[in-house]
């Protein structure tokens, strides 16, 4: 009896503590009858509020091309370290999760220097922050990627398929990915909630995105800024909620 | 399909300073079968692989049909391999999974449902690796593999993770089907009852070589070295000595698989050339009996040594622990230690 109060008692603080800035932000955000529809009218955003539109883009083009980059990097290396250099998968491992022990205002000053040859060699464009975010999200990607490569016999896999006639390519795309896809799903939407939610890197390096516009706009007009980070926090909470359900069922049929 | 001629030579495989293989020659002939037997670490995996292309020999070279493949990359030699582990693609059925190599190779597909056909699965052609038992996925990769036409069949001990009833019935369908389709193959086991029942040649390995390629009656009844004689089948070692072309063990005289030089030596004779029959006045007496089903063996003490015969399961109850026995031995060759 005593342990079920306890869990209640701890369900409730926890949930009050998490729900209630969440209701707060709802309530303020429906202070002006204004600022939802707003929302969901494009054209009459991206007039009134042009920096919002321009961070808005700016992250979604971010998220999109960090998780093609990391994708692009991470699948064949962590394949060909599993296939070829299995000696190196420790040290693989803890060069992807370097960046998770080292705070990001550290990452920033080590970026600054790197960054104003980026600003002179292909200029000052927010999507230049892709690369930054590649590396930022590394930890994450790179043990759900391994995870998906641990649950089949790559190996043995890339091997009948080079028997049966395929090369390197066809390998990876034909018998490696789509046996790893849940695991190449979760990589991605972790990439995304992680890049729609960065801060600090754009904000220092003096870039715009979501984030950063959500900051800006907070100093002028509180309740539209309020709905943006809410709808955002959601986003990420849906992108989350499929990433599980998509794990589950692929579980389901495993088995 | 005929098959090809293939010839491995003089390879060598070092890992570090351990010698995986030592020098290996073997030259399988068009549509032999050829089973290469030895303990695990003996290099006959290895030799298998350099043959796929999926390992890089030290040295030597790999001939197939009288060209160098050496170099030639896993996935443009095209050989055919059944896997030890489930090799199957999860996310394909099992008539993608054999189609998989024909559409590599733009060949018709009509072939992988005769493929299926032909490994007696043609029912289960929609579906998936995880709804087939173990031994139908072996079938599966077997269709797979034979779908493209290789021109060798490569088959890394794809019996092993099977249980013995399933294992003996794939074993006599491989044969089978190799038999129909002529593709030259090679067949790694360390199941020597299995190299035994299915190769036209076994090659017995030993730390990177060949200790003997021969007949699967010939490697049993006459082996070559100790090792063989010792790998294949259970042998007794029975001292004895040798005079002349004989070796003469127990008080039989038998005769000798390679001449030898004379004097006390170990000879290795197998339980069914040992015979016991009860008889009050011997000297040797039954230790235990096992019974195996239609034969048993009896462990006999004689003196100072230990002597396993075979007997039929019907003569066990005349046979029981204690009885005064006397061992009799046929002249068949034997190899000594």
């Amino acid at each position: 009896m005593a342990r079920v109060i306890f869990r209640w008692t701890v369900l409730t603080v926890m949930g009050v503590f998490f729900l209630l800035p969440l209701i707060a932000m709802v309530e303020f955000s429906t202070r002006d009858p204004e600022t939802w529809p707003l929302l969901l009218d494009w054209p009459r955003l991206a007039e009134e509020y042009p920096a919002l539109a321009e961070g808005i883009l700016a992250s979604l083009a971010q998220a999109a091309l960090t998780s093609v980059l990391m994708l692009v990097l991470l699948v064949p290396t962590a394949i060909w370290v599993r296939l070829r250099l299995p000696r190196l998968r420790r040290v693989v491992e803890f060069l992807c999760l370097l960046p998770l022990t080292i705070p990001a205002i550290v990452l920033v000053v080590g970026l600054a220097p790197v960054y104003a040859w980026v600003n002179y060699l292909i200029g000052g464009s927010s999507l230049t922050l892709v690369f930054a975010y590649t590396i930022l999200v590394l930890p994450y990607a790179y043990r759900a990627i391994d995870t998906g490569l641990s649950a089949i016999d790559v190996r043995t896999l890339a091997e009948a398929a080079r028997s049966l006639g395929a090369g390197w390519t066809t390998v990876i795309w034909r018998v490696v990915l789509p046996n790893i896809r849940s695991a190449v799903l979760s990589a991605a939407f972790l990439t995304v909630a992680l890049v729609l939610g960065e801060f600090t890197i754009a904000s220092l390096l003096h870039r715009t995105n979501l984030q950063v516009a959500i900051e800006f706009l907070g100093k002028s007009s509180a309740t539209v800024s309020v709905a943006v980070s809410l709808t955002a926090l959601l986003l990420a909470f849906a992108l989350l909620l499929v990433l599980s359900l998509a794990g589950s069922s692929s579980k389901e049929r495993r088995s | 399909m005929t098959g090809v001629a293939v010839k491995l030579e003089g390879l060598r495989r070092t890992f570090g300073t351990v010698h995986a293989l030592d020098d290996l020659d073997l030259a399988i002939e068009p549509g032999e079968l050829i089973a290469l037997l030895g303990p695990s670490g003996c290099g006959k995996t290895t030799a298998l692989r350099i043959l796929a292309g999926l390992e890089d020999a030290t040295a030597g070279r790999v001939l197939v049909d009288g060209k160098d493949v050496t170099r030639l990359p896993a996935n443009r030699r095209g050989m055919g391999m059944v896997f030890q582990a489930y090799s199957l693609f999860p996310h394909l059925t099992a008539a993608q999974n054999v189609e998989f190599g024909l559409r590599l190779r733009r060949g018709p597909l009509t072939r992988a449902a005769e493929m299926l056909d032909l490994v007696g699965l043609s029912g289960f052609a929609k579906r998936y690796p995880h709804q087939l038992s173990g031994g139908q996925q072996q079938r599966v990769a077997l269709a797979r593999a034979l779908a493209i036409e290789p021109r060798v069949l490569l088959l890394d001990e794809p019996l092993s993770a099977l249980d013995a009833k399933v294992r003996v019935q794939l074993r006599d369908e491989i044969r089978r089907i190799q038999t129909e389709v002529g593709t030259t193959t090679l067949f790694v086991t360390h199941d020597q009852e299995e190299a035994l029942a299915i190769a036209d040649r076994v090659g017995v390995m030993r730390a990177g070589r060949l200790e003997q390629l021969a007949t699967p009656s010939e490697v049993y009844l006459r082996p070559a070295t100790a090792f063989v004689a010792d790998f294949v089948g259970l042998s007794n070692r029975l001292s004895g000595s040798v005079n002349g072309d004989v070796v003469e063990v127990l008080g039989a005289r038998l005769p000798l698989v390679t001449p030898h030089a004379g004097g006390a030596v170990t000879a290795l004779v197998r339980p069914e050339a040992v015979d016991v029959v009860p008889d009050p006045e011997a000297t040797a007496t039954v230790l235990t009996s096992s019974f195996l089903g239609s034969t048993s063996r009896v462990t006999v003490s004689v003196g100072e040594q230990v002597v396993v015969a075979q007997v039929p399961s019907g003569r066990l109850p005349e046979l029981p622990a204690g009885t005064r026995v006397r061992v009799t031995i046929q002249p068949v060759a034997v190899a000594l230690e």
